[in-house]
C-alpha cells in the first residue's frame, strides 16, 4: 500500500494530521460559505426594494459600434469595394407573437422577400438568443422601405435596420484579387477573437479582403444607449467610436485589370503583369471570375451548386491555383540555364533536322516545325522557338542543373504575393518521379521538360515573376498587391517597401543581353513567333510565345490535323510572357489562354493590349483577329501573318512556339 | 408485463448492473453532479434567450465530460499515481509550447491547434498538478521537510507563471489553488502558511506592476464599481441588479429581465449565476450552493477514506479546487471578488473546463470504488 516501510511507523500520524487538516479545510469552507449566503441576503432581501426598482428602471444598455470596413482603392485612386448604404429588414423574435405568421404577413407586403431569405431566416432564428435582432431581407430598395413604412404599425417587432453593405465597382472584373466579405460562420467563430466582431456580421472571405482582413476590420466601439421599457432604444447617451479599419490601396491598375480581362475575350484564362523594377502586381485576372456581389449577399445552397459546376470553374484563381505547363515560354529559362552552366554556346550554330533521336532509341522527338529550322543559333532558336535546339539545350545540361536554375528563378514554389491561396506548380526531378511514381528518370523526360512540357507545371505568376527576372538582369522583388496603408483617421498614408529578392546572378553579365536579345527578335524578326503583335509596337517587346499540350498526340498523326479536329476543352493552352521596353522594363506580363491553341495568336495580342494600356494609356494594337473566340479560327492579318500561320498550319508538330 | 413477470425475466442483468454501479461509480456524487448540470441546462436555455442549438451543444459537452469521468473511474488509482509525473510533465511542455505559439484569442495565448482538436494546456494542468503534488508528498514523510516543502513549491510555481504571464489570471489561480491544496493536506507546517500568505502581501505591489492594463482595470473597478459605471464597472453592476433584483422567490424560470433585454452581457457564460439567482431568487442561490457544498463533502468523505497518502491527498485537492471555481465565481458575480474569468462549474456554457473538471470526478470515484477492504 505504503511505498516505503520506514513510513509504517508514521502511517497513523499521517492520517491523523490528514484528517485535522480536512476539518481545518471544512471550517474555512463554511466560513466562505456564510460569506456568500450573508452577501446573497444582502442584495437579494435587505437590498431588494433598490434593485427591484433599478431592475424595472434598467434604461441603459451598452452596444456595441461595429467599425467601419477599410476601403480598397487601385494604385490610381478609384475605388475597388466600398461601403454603400443599406437598409434590412429585422425582425427581434421576443417581440413578435407568432414568427411564422408575421413573416408570411410580410411577405404579402413584400413580395420580393424570397423563400431563400426564409430559410436563411430561420437557419439563424434557431442559433440566435430571441432578443437580438435578426435579418429577414438585406438590402431593401427605397420603394420597398417605404412599401413596409405605410404597413409598419401591424408589424410590431418588426424594423427597417439601417447598415452599409460591402460593395465592389469592379465587379467580376477584379474578383479574384479582391475578394468578398459574407457571413461569419460557426467554424470562424472558434478561430477569431469575438471582441474584435462585436456588432459585425461579415468577414473577409477571399482575396485581398481574406488576406488583410486585419487591416480592413478595425476595432469596434460602443456606445451607451436609454431604453423604454419593451428595450426598444430610444436615445444615445454616451458614444465611442472605435477605430475604422485601414484604407488599402493596391498596387493593380484597375484600367489595366479591366482591358486585360476584355482582351482575353471568351477564352478563359488568366494574366498577371507586374512592374519589375519593384515586385508591384499591376493586373491580376482569371477568368472567367465571378460576381462578389452574390456572396455578400450570402448564396443559396443552388446557387452554389451552379458556382461549384460550372464547367468554366470561376471560383478557381487561375493566376495563383492553375498549373499549367508552361510550353516553349521556358526556352529563355532554359536557354540561361544552358549559358550559365557553360553547356551552350550563344553563336554556335546548332542543325534542326526536324527531330531528334536519342541514341539506342527508334523514337523521335519531333520539332513543332516538320522540315526542320536548319543551322540555328541561340537569338534564333529563341526567335523561332526550335524545339530540337532546345532538346539538345535540355540534353547537356541534364535534368539536375535544370531544376537548379529553374529553381532560382522561382518554379516550383509559390511567389509568397499576399492572397491567401497559391500553388507552388511542379520542378519534376528523379527523386520525386522515383518517390511518387516509384520509376527511374527517363532521358527522353529531361528533352521534354527542356521544352516545356511532361511533368513540369508552372502557374502565371510564376511565369511572370521569372520574367520580370529576365528584365530586370537577375535582381527582382517579392510580387505583392498593396503599396500602402490609409489611416482614415488621420489621413496618414504608409507605404510598404519593396521586398528585393536574391538576385540570380550571371557568371557573363553578357548573358542576360543574349537572351534579352533572342526575346526581342521573337516580336521583331519576321520570323519570329510574335512578330504580328510585335513589329508595330512604338516600343520594343522581348517575349516568347509558348503553346502546352493538353493532350498526348500519337506518333504519326499529323498534330495540326489532331488540333483542327479536337474539341474545345482538349485543344493547346496558349501561352506568353514578356516584358516592354526590352532596354528599360517597366512592365513584365504572363497571359494564359486556356484552349486558344496557339500563344502568337490568342495570347501575345493579350499582353500587347496590356503592356500599350499601361505605356501609352491607351491601347494601339488593333488585334485583326479581334473579339478572339476559341469557335472562329483566326483570319490572317497580313500576308506575313498569313505566310506564318500557313507555316505553322503546315507543320505537323506535338507542339510548336 | 406485470411486475413480478419482469423480475423473473431480469434477475441477472439487474443484478449485474447494480453490481456494475456499486463497483465503477459513486452513485452519490454522481446524482449530485447530474442535478448541478440540468439547472446549468435549464438556466443557459433561459439565459441564451431560449436556444435549443446552445443547449443541446452543451449538453453533448456534459455527456462527453461524464463518458471521461466513467472512464477514468475504472482505473485503478495506482495507475493515475504512476502517470502524475508524465501528465504533469507533458502539460508543462504544451504550456512552454503555447507560450512559443499558441494562437492569439483574446489578446491571450491559451489555446493550442492540433489541426482537428483546439484545447487550452492549462485544463490539463489542473488535473496534472494535484496528481503530481500528491504523488510527489506521498514518497516522503510527512508532513514534509524544508527540502521536500521547496520541491513541490516548485513544482507549484513552473506551471502557475506560465498561464499567468498567457494571461490568464483565473485559471493559474485555480492550478495554484490546487498544488497548494495538495501541499495543506499534506501537512505543511504553519510556519510555511505564514510565511507565503506575508509573500504574497509583499509581492503584491510587484504583481500590479507586472499586470495588464485590464487587470488593473478589473481589480480597480472591483474595488470600487462606481468608478466607471458605464465602462468596465458595467458588467457588475447589471450582476447585482440582476441578483438583488430576484429578491427571495426570484422572477420564475424564462422571466429574468436583465439578460433577456441584453443588459447583462456574458450571461450565459460567466455571468450565469445572475441570471440564476434573478431567476430562482434566494431560495434557488442557496440550493445551489448547497449542492456545490454536499458535492465538495462527499468528496472530502471519500478523501479520508483514501488509502495511501497519495488518494488522500488527491481527492481532497481536487474536490477543494472544485469548490474554489464555483466560490470564485459567484464571488465575482455578486461584487466579492474582482473578475477573473472563471465559469461557473457545469453550469457557464462552453469551455473545456467541463471535461477537466469531470475528469477530476472520475479520479474521486477511482478511489472510492478501488478501496481494498482491509480497514474498517
Amino acid at each position: 500500500m505504503s511505498s516505503s516501510y520506514d513510513a509504517i511507523k508514521n502511517l497513523h500520524r499521517e492520517r491523523l494530521l490528514f484528517t485535522r487538516r480536512v476539518v481545518a479545510a471544512l471550517v474555512l469552507i463554511l466560513l466562505l460559505v456564510a460569506v456568500l449566503g450573508l452577501r446573497l441576503v444582502e442584495l437579494q432581501v435587505l437590498q431588494y426594494g433598490y434593485y427591484e426598482t433599478r431592475s424595472n428602471d434598467n434604461r441603459m444598455r451598452v452596444v456595441p459600434v461595429p467599425p467601419v470596413r477599410g476601403l480598397i482603392y487601385d494604385r490610381n485612386g478609384a475605388l475597388l469595394a466600398q461601403n454603400l448604404p443599406s437598409f434590412d429588414l429585422v425582425i427581434t423574435p421576443d417581440q413578435v407573437a407568432h414568427v411564422n405568421a408575421t413573416v408570411a404577413a410580410l411577405r404579402q407586403v413584400l413580395p420580393t422577400i424570397t423563400d431563400d431569405d426564409v430559410q436563411r431566416f430561420h437557419d439563424r432564428l434557431l442559433k440566435t438568443p430571441r432578443y437580438r435582432q435578426i435579418p429577414l431581407r438585406s438590402n431593401l430598395s427605397p420603394e420597398e422601405v417605404a412599401r413596409f413604412e405605410l404597413d409598419r404599425y401591424r408589424f410590431p417587432g418588426v424594423d427597417v435596420a439601417a447598415g452599409l453593405v460591402r460593395d465592389y465597382p469592379l465587379g467580376t472584373a477584379a474578383s479574384h484579387v479582391i475578394g468578398y466579405v459574407n457571413g461569419i460562420t460557426e467554424t470562424d467563430l472558434e478561430r477569431i477573437d469575438p471582441d474584435l466582431y462585436q456588432g459585425l456580421s461579415q468577414i473577409g472571405r477571399a482575396g485581398v479582403e481574406r488576406s488583410h482582413e486585419d487591416q480592413l476590420r478595425g476595432t469596434p466601439g460602443t456606445k451607451i444607449i436609454e431604453a423604454n421599457a419593451a428595450g426598444r432604444p430610444l436615445r444615445e447617451l454616451n458614444y465611442q467610436p472605435g477605430t475604422p479599419g485601414e484604407n488599402l490601396y493596391l498596387t493593380i491598375d484597375a484600367r489595366l485589370q479591366a482591358v486585360a480581362e476584355r482582351s482575353l475575350g471568351d477564352l478563359d484564362g488568366a494574366v498577371v503583369a507586374l512592374d519589375p523594377r519593384n515586385g508591384e502586381v499591376l493586373a491580376l485576372v482569371s477568368k472567367p471570375g465571378y460576381d462578389p456581389a452574390m456572396f455578400v449577399q450570402g448564396l443559396t445552397q443552388q446557387q452554389y451548386q451552379q458556382l461549384l459546376s460550372d464547367p468554366h470553374h470561376p471560383l478557381y484563381d487561375r493566376a495563383l491555383l492553375g498549373t499549367y505547363a508552361p510550353g516553349s515560354t521556358i526556352k529563355p529559362f532554359m536557354a540561361f540555364a544552358g549559358l550559365q552552366a557553360g553547356t551552350l554556346t550563344a553563336d554556335k550554330p546548332v542543325f534542326c533536322p526536324g527531330y531528334l533521336q536519342l541514341p539506342g532509341s527508334s523514337r523521335r522527338y519531333r520539332c513543332w516545325k516538320r522540315s526542320g529550322h536548319g543551322w540555328l543559333t541561340l537569338p534564333d532558336a529563341i526567335a523561332q522557338s526550335c524545339d530540337v535546339y532546345f532538346y539538345n539545350v535540355a540534353l547537356n545540361l541534364g535534368i539536375d542543373r535544370i531544376d537548379q536554375i529553374l529553381a532560382d528563378f522561382g518554379f516550383g514554389r509559390i511567389s509568397g504575393i499576399d492572397l491567401p491561396n497559391e500553388k507552388s506548380g511542379l520542378l519534376p526531378s528523379p527523386a520525386w518521379k522515383q518517390r511518387v511514381y516509384h520509376q527511374p528518370w527517363y532521358p527522353g523526360e529531361t528533352l521534354n521538360v527542356g521544352i516545356g512540357q511532361g511533368y513540369l507545371t508552372v502557374t502565371p505568376m510564376q511565369l511572370a515573376l521569372a520574367v520580370s527576372r529576365i528584365a530586370m538582369h537577375g535582381s527582382g522583388f517579392a510580387p505583392h498587391l498593396v503599396h500602402a496603408y490609409g489611416d482614415p483617421t488621420t489621413g496618414r498614408i504608409s507605404a510598404v517597401a519593396p521586398q528585393p529578392l536574391r538576385p540570380i546572378a550571371a557568371h557573363d553579365a553578357t548573358i542576360w543581353g543574349t537572351i534579352v536579345g533572342g526575346m526581342e527578335k521573337v516580336t521583331q524578326d519576321p520570323r519570329g513567333t510574335a512578330y504580328r503583335i510585335g513589329h508595330d509596337a512604338p516600343y520594343p517587346i522581348a517575349g516568347k510565345t509558348g503553346s502546352a499540350q493538353v493532350i498526348g498526340v500519337a506518333q504519326n498523326v499529323g498534330y495540326q490535323h489532331a488540333q483542327k479536329n479536337v474539341a474545345l476543352q482538349l485543344r493547346d493552352n496558349a501561352l506568353f510572357i514578356a516584358f516592354a521596353p526590352a532596354g528599360d522594363p517597366k512592365i513584365a506580363v504572363a497571359v494564359i489562354a486556356e484552349h486558344g491553341a496557339e500563344g502568337a495568336l490568342a495570347a501575345a495580342p493579350v499582353a500587347r493590349e496590356v503592356m500599350d494600356q499601361y505605356l501609352l494609356g491607351q491601347v494601339l494594337y488593333h488585334d485583326p483577329n479581334a473579339g478572339r473566340s476559341a469557335d472562329t479560327p483566326a483570319a490572317p492579318a497580313s500576308a506575313e501573318a498569313g505566310a506564318a500561320r500557313r507555316r505553322q498550319r503546315s507543320a505537323a508538330a506535338e507542339r510548336h512556339p | 408485463m406485470s411486475r413480478s413477470s419482469l423480475e423473473t425475466l431480469t434477475p441477472q442483468p439487474v443484478g449485474r448492473l447494480r453490481r456494475l454501479l456499486r463497483r465503477g461509480i459513486d452513485p452519490w456524487l454522481t446524482a449530485l453532479l447530474l442535478a448541478v448540470a440540468a439547472i446549468g441546462l435549464a438556466t443557459l436555455y433561459s439565459a441564451t434567450g431560449g436556444s435549443s442549438v446552445m443547449v443541446i451543444s452543451q449538453a453533448e459537452r456534459l455527456a462527453l465530460g461524464l463518458v471521461v469521468m466513467l472512464v477514468l473511474a475504472q482505473v485503478p488509482p495506482e495507475f493515475f499515481r504512476l502517470a502524475a509525473p508524465w501528465l504533469y510533465g507533458v502539460s508543462l511542455l504544451l504550456l512552454v509550447f503555447v507560450l512559443a505559439l499558441g494562437q492569439h484569442a483574446k489578446g491571450a495565448q491559451r489555446w493550442l491547434d492540433l489541426g482537428i482538436v483546439r484545447f487550452q494546456p492549462a485544463e490539463l494542468m489542473k488535473i496534472g498538478m494535484p496528481l503530481a503534488v500528491a504523488a510527489f508528498l506521498h514518497q516522503r514523510t510527512l508532513p514534509p521537510r524544508p527540502l521536500a516543502t521547496l520541491t513541490a513549491l516548485a513544482l507549484i510555481a513552473a506551471p502557475t507563471a506560465l498561464i499567468a504571464v498567457q494571461p490568464d489570471l483565473g485559471t493559474a489561480l485555480l492550478v495554484l489553488v490546487a498544488g497548494a491544496m495538495a501541499l495543506f493536506f499534506g501537512g505543511l507546517r504553519l510556519r510555511w502558511i505564514v510565511g507565503a500568505l506575508l509573500a504574497v502581501a509583499a509581492a503584491a505591489p510587484l504583481l500590479w506592476y507586472k499586470f495588464h492594463d485590464y487587470q488593473r482595470e478589473r481589480l480597480l473597478t472591483f474595488l470600487n464599481p462606481q468608478r466607471d459605471p458605464l465602462g468596465a464597472g458595467y458588467h457588475i453592476t447589471q450582476s447585482k441588479i440582476a441578483i438583488g433584483s430576484g429578491g427571495v422567490f426570484g422572477k420564475g424560470w424564462l422571466m429574468g429581465t436583465q439578460a433577456k433585454l441584453d443588459f447583462l452581457p456574458e450571461a450565459h457564460t460567466d455571468f450565469i449565476f445572475s441570471v440564476y439567482s434573478e431567476e430562482m431568487g434566494l431560495i434557488g442561490a442557496l440550493v445551489l450552493m448547497l449542492l456545490y457544498l454536499a458535492i465538495l463533502g462527499r468528496a472530502l468523505l471519500i478523501a479520508t477514506r483514501g488509502q495511501d497518502t497519495f488518494q488522500r491527498l488527491t481527492a481532497a485537492s481536487l474536490a477543494l479546487t472544485f469548490f474554489f471555481y464555483a466560490f470564485i465565481n459567484m464571488g465575482m458575480v455578486i461584487g466579492l471578488l474582482p473578475v477573473v474569468g472563471v465559469p461557473l462549474p457545469l453550469v457557464s456554457y462552453g469551455g473545456t473546463s467541463v471535461v477537466s473538471l469531470l475528469a477530476g470526478f472520475g479520479i474521486l470515484m477511482s478511489i472510492q470504488t478501488h478501496r481494498k477492504l482491509l480497514t474498517s
